[in-house]
C-alpha cells in the first residue's frame, strides 16, 4: 500500500517505515526459507502454506477496520467454532448444504450483531464485551456438538476449500481473500467511511462531532466481523472435513498478532491494510518453515510471540532514536563555538 | 529596553537560551530573568514559544544553548521533579488533581504527615491544609473532595500545594483562561499575597488588560525570538500589541451593520433537566447573537442540545422552519447547522490526522468522485478545497499533510472553522471560538465572522470574553443558572448590564 503517508497521522513517516520493515523481513525470510530447505520454494509447499492461513488471513482484514477503529474483536474464534458446529450439526441432522451456508453466516451476523450491540447500547469496552462472548459462543458450539466430530462433507464443497483456481497455484480461500483484501483496502483507504474509521479510533468525540455515526458503524463492523468469522468457520470444517466445537481455539490471538505486526495502532486510529498483508504473510511463512524444519510446536509458539513484542517495540525505538538524534544535532553545532 | 536591575541575582531566569524541535525554532536567544517579588508577564502570541519557555522552567525541556539560573547559579534541570526540588511550580489553565481525594489529600500527596504509629494524621493534614487557605485568604474546605471544584477553586488548590512545598518561583500558564470576573479578582489577590511574601511568578495570559493590572515587567516574544523585557509602567496596550505582532493591528472588532433576515434558528421552550429550563430564542439571517453568561450557566449545554450532541426532554429546535429530532448531529448538519465546539483538542478535531483530511471530515459525501465507482473519495477535491480554505482563512501552515497537531491555537481554531464553514451552514455556532488564540488571529476571526453576517449567515456566538461579545453582537442573551434571564439589544448592551443578568442581578424575565 502507498498509503502510508496520510493514512494516519503525526508520525506516519515511522508507520511507512515498519510497513517496508515487515515486507522486507517477508523476502529474507521468503529467500532464507528457500535456503534453508529445499522443499519450501516449491509451489505446492507455498501453496500449501497460503492455504493454511486462509482463516487468519480472511478474519484479520475486518479485525483491521475494528482496530483502527479502536476496538477489538476476540470472540472470532469462537464464532468460527460455533459456525464449525452448527455446520456439523444441521450436516448431521439431514439439511442441505447449500441451506446450511446462508444459515451459518446468518449466525454470523447475530454473534456479531450481539457483541456491537453490547458495545454501542451499553457503552461497555469491546476487549471486556469480547471475552465474554469469547467464552460464550464456544460454549454454545460444545452445546451444539458436544465432543463429538461431524464429517463427510459434499465433494464439490470440500473441493472449493481445498483446491486451487485451474492453472494457477492459489486455493479458492486465498483467491477470496485476496477480492476481498482489494475491496478492504478500498474501503479503508479510500472512502468516507474508512476516513471515519481513522477519525473515530483517534479521536472518537472529534469524530461524533463531525456528525459521523459512530455507533451505526461500530455496530456494521462487528456485524462484518462476525459473518467473516462465521464463512471462515465453513471453510475450516471443510479443509479439515470436520466440524468440531474446539475448531479454531487461540486463533483469534494469530490474528490480532498478524494485525499488530502489520503496524496497526492497538490504540486505534492509526494503520495500513498492506502492513497487515505483510505481516499475515509473515507469519504464515515463518510457522511453515519452522514445521517444514520440524520445530516443535512450543517453539513456534515462543517465535510468533517475540515477533509480535519486536513489532510492537520496534516503531516506537524507532520514534525515539529518531528524537534522540535530533537533540544530538541541536546540541552539537552549540557544543562546538562555545 | 532592559528595566534596571535590583542587586540580587534573578530566583530563576533564562539565558541567551535556544531551543528547537526536529526543524521548528522554538527559542532563539531568550532571555527572561524572574525576581522575587515581582510579576513578570510573558507576551506573545500563540506559536511565540510561550509554553516552551514554561516548560523549560518546569524541567520538561532542556535548553539546546543558553543557560538555565537559579539564584545566579547555572542549573541543570534533568526533569521536573528537579524544578520542584528546586522550588519550582507550575499552575496550569486547567489543573489536573485526582478528583476522588480531598483537597488537604490533594496538598500534600506523597508528604501527608503522619502519626506516630505510621498512619496519615488526618487532623494534622486538614488543620495545615486550613492554615494555608487562610494564608491565601481563601474560603475552602479541606476535607471536601476535589472532584465537583470549579478550576478556579483547583488552582487555589494547586497554589497551596506549590506554598506548602515552599515554591519560591510560581510559573501561571493562562491561569484565566476560564475563569469569571470574581475568580481572577481572587486569583489575583491570593497572587499579589504571594508576591508581598517574595515569590517570583511569572504570569501568562492573553488579556492583555490582566496583564497591565497584575504585572511589573513584561518579556514579549515573537516567533520564539526575544523582542525585549521592559517595565510595564509607561507602556500602553497598542505598544505591546505592536511588539507581539511586529505590525499595527486593525480594529479588534470589526463588526458590520446588518439587518435581520428571515428567521434561521428557532429554539422553543427547550429543557434538559437538572442542565437548563424553559430556553427560547431565535437567531436571524445575517445576526451575531451572542450567549452570554458566567461558565456553567448551560451555554454550551444549549448549544450541544441544538446540534444533537446532547438529546434535550422537551422543546423544539427549528432550523429555516424544520423541525430537529433531538440527539443527531448528522440530522442537524443535514439541515444545516454547524458548531465550532468549545473543546478544539477533544471535539473540534482528530489532532493526529492532516489538517486537509480533519477539513474533510463534514463533508464526507461532498467529496466523493463525480466519476468513476460512488464511494470512492476524491483525493484531489480534498485536498483542493482544504488549500481554498487554508488560503481564505490565511492559515499558516507548511504542508496540507501535516497532522493538525503541530498547528499552533489559533491555526487550529482556524481548521475548525473552515471544516464547518465548508459544509455551507446556515447556522453558525461558535463556542468560545477565541479561547486561547492570539490577538492577531482573534481579530481575524472576528472579521471573519463579521463577513459571514454579512453574507447572510446566522451566528450564535458563546462567549465568556465580555469585550468579544459587546464589540461583536448585535443581541446579547444572557443565561443564568439554566435559564435565559435577559435579552439586550446592541446599543443597551454595556459590561455592567451583562454581567449584572449573568450573576442574576437582575429580575429580568425570559426572552420570548
Amino acid at each position: 500500500m502507498a498509503e502510508g503517508r496520510t493514512a494516519g497521522g503525526l508520525d506516519l513517516g515511522r508507520f511507512l517505515r515498519w510497513d517496508v520493515v515487515v515486507a522486507a523481513l517477508l523476502i529474507v525470510v521468503f529467500f532464507g526459507g528457500a535456503g534453508l530447505s529445499p522443499d519450501f520454494g516449491n509451489t505446492d509447499n507455498l501453496s500449501f502454506a497460503l492455504g493454511d492461513l486462509g482463516e487468519i488471513a480472511l478474519i484479520a482484514l475486518p479485525m483491521t477496520l475494528l482496530v483502527v477503529c479502536g476496538q477489538v474483536d476476540l470472540s472470532v474464534a469462537s464464532v468460527l467454532g460455533l459456525a464449525s458446529a452448527l455446520t456439523g450439526a444441521l450436516w448431521d441432522a439431514g439439511w442441505a448444504f447449500e441451506t446450511i451456508v446462508p444459515v451459518v453466516v446468518l449466525a454470523g451476523v447475530v454473534c456479531g450483531l450481539i457483541n456491537g450491540l453490547l458495545v454501542t447500547r451499553l457503552g461497555l469496552p469491546s476487549l471486556a464485551v469480547t471475552i465474554g462472548t469469547l467464552s460464550l459462543y464456544r460454549g454454545l458450539a460444545y452445546v451444539l456438538l458436544g465432543t463429538e466430530a461431524i464429517a463427510e462433507f459434499p465433494q464439490q464443497y470440500a473441493d472449493l476449500a481445498t483446491t486451487n483456481v485451474p492453472g494457477t497455484p492459489v486455493p479458492y480461500p486465498v483467491a477470496l481473500f485476496v477480492l476481498l483484501a482489494i475491496v478492504t483496502a478500498l474501503v479503508l483507504h479510500a472512502t468516507g467511511i474508512g476516513r471515519s474509521l481513522f477519525a473515530i479510533g483517534a479521536q472518537e468525540d472529534a469524530a461524533f462531532y463531525a456528525g459521523i455515526r459512530v455507533k451505526r458503524i461500530k455496530l456494521v463492523l462487528f456485524a462484518v466481523s462476525g459473518v467473516v468469522a462465521a464463512f471462515a468457520g465453513i471453510v475450516y470444517t471443510l479443509r479439515y472435513g470436520s466440524a468440531r466445537a474446539d475448531n479454531g481455539v487461540g486463533l483469534e490471538l494469530a490474528v490480532i498478532a498478524a494485525v499488530l505486526l502489520g503496524g496497526v495502532d492497538f490504540d486505534g486510529g492509526k494503520g495500513t491494510l498492506g502492513g497487515v498483508i505483510a505481516g499475515v504473510l509473515l507469519i504464515g511463512l515463518l510457522r511453515n518453515l519452522l514445521m517444514l524444519n520440524d520445530v516443535a510446536t512450543e517453539i513456534q509458539s515462543i517465535v510468533t510471540g517475540l515477533l509480535l513484542i519486536v513489532s510492537v517495540l520496534t516503531p516506537r525505538l524507532i520514534t525515539a532514536a529518531g528524537q534522540a538524534r535530533a537533540r544530538r544535532r541541536h546540541r552539537d553545532p552549540a557544543a562546538a563555538p562555545a | 529596553m532592559n528595566a534596571p536591575a535590583p542587586p540580587a541575582p534573578p530566583r530563576l531566569a533564562l539565558v541567551n537560551v535556544s531551543k528547537s524541535f526536529g526543524a521548528v525554532q522554538a527559542l532563539q536567544g531568550v532571555t527572561i530573568e524572574l525576581y522575587a517579588g515581582e510579576v513578570h508577564a510573558l507576551a506573545g502570541e500563540n506559536g511565540a514559544g510561550k509554553s516552551t519557555v514554561v516548560k523549560t522552567f518546569a524541567g520538561v525541556h532542556r535548553p539546546d544553548t543558553g543557560e538555565l539560573r537559579l539564584n545566579g547559579e547555572p542549573v541543570t534541570f534533568h526533569g521536573p521533579a528537579d524544578a520542584q526540588a528546586a522550588g519550582v511550580a507550575v499552575i496550569y489553565q486547567e489543573p489536573t488533581l485526582f478528583p476522588d481525594l480531598s483537597v488537604a489529600e490533594n496538598i500534600f500527596m506523597g508528604r501527608q504527615p503522619r502519626t506516630s504509629l505510621g498512619r496519615i494524621d488526618r487532623r494534622a493534614m486538614h488543620a495545615a491544609a486550613a492554615e494555608l487557605f487562610t494564608r491565601l485568604g481563601v474560603a475552602l474546605d479541606p476535607r471536601q473532595p476535589a472532584r465537583g471544584l470549579s478550576i478556579a477553586d483547583q488552582q487555589v488548590v494547586e497554589i497551596a500545594k506549590a506554598i506548602s512545598r515552599d515554591a519560591q518561583v510560581l510559573i501561571m500558564d493562562e491561569p484565566t483562561a476560564a475563569l469569571t470576573g470574581q475568580e481572577v479578582a481572587r486569583l489575583f489577590t491570593v497572587t499579589r499575597t504571594l508576591q508581598q511574601q517574595g515569590c517570583a511568578i511569572l504570569f501568562i495570559s492573553h488579556r492583555l488588560e490582566e496583564i497591565f493590572e497584575l504585572c511589573q515587567r513584561v518579556t514579549t516574544l515573537r516567533d520564539g525570538r526575544w523582542i525585549g523585557s521592559e517595565l510595564l509602567d509607561g507602556l500602553t496596550t497598542d505598544d505591546l500589541v505592536h511588539r507581539m505582532v511586529g505590525r499595527e493591528l486593525e480594529d479588534l472588532y470589526p463588526k458590520q451593520d446588518v439587518t435581520p433576515g428571515e428567521v434561521a434558528l428557532k429554539v422553543s421552550r427547550l429543557t434538559r433537566e437538572g442542565v437548563f429550563t424553559d430556553v427560547s430564542f431565535q437567531v436571524r439571517r445575517g445576526e451575531i447573537v451572542a450567549l452570554a453568561g458566567l461558565v456553567g450557566a448551560g451555554r454550551s449545554e444549549v448549544a450541544r442540545a441544538i446540534f444533537g450532541v446532547d438529546r434535550w426532554d422537551a422543546g423544539e429546535v427549528e432550523v429555516g422552519g424544520v423541525g430537529l429530532p433531538s440527539a443527531s448531529p448528522t440530522a442537524a448538519m443535514a439541515a444545516g447547522l454547524a458548531l465550532v465546539p468549545e473543546d478544539r483538542r477533544q471535539q473540534g478535531l482528530v489532532m493526529d490526522m492532516s489538517i486537509e483530511r480533519n477539513m474533510g471530515l463534514t463533508q464526507l459525501r461532498s467529496l466523493r468522485r463525480a466519476s468513476g465507482p460512488g464511494p470512492l473519495i476524491s483525493r484531489r477535491a480534498e485536498r483542493d478545497r482544504a488549500r481554498d480554505w487554508a488560503t481564505r482563512l490565511q492559515l499558516k501552515f507548511s504542508r496540507l499533510g501535516d497532522a493538525v497537531g503541530v498547528l499552533s491555537g489559533g491555526n487550529q481554531q482556524k481548521v475548525v472553522l473552515a471544516k464547518w464553514l465548508a459544509t455551507e451552514p446556515s447556522v453558525l455556532i461558535v463556542d468560545e471560538p477565541t479561547r486561547g488564540i492570539d490577538v492577531g488571529t482573534k481579530a481575524e476571526v472576528h472579521r471573519l465572522l463579521s463577513e459571514l453576517a454579512a453574507q447572510d449567515l446566522a451566528v450564535l456566538m458563546i462567549s465568556s470574553d465580555l469585550p468579544e461579545v459587546l464589540g461583536m453582537a448585535d443581541r446579547v442573551l444572557v443565561m443564568h443558572e439554566g435559564r435565559l434571564v435577559a435579552e439586550i439589544p446592541r446599543d443597551q448592551a454595556t459590561e455592567e448590564s451583562v454581567m449584572a443578568a449573568a450573576t442574576g442581578q437582575l429580575k429580568g424575565k425570559a426572552a420570548a
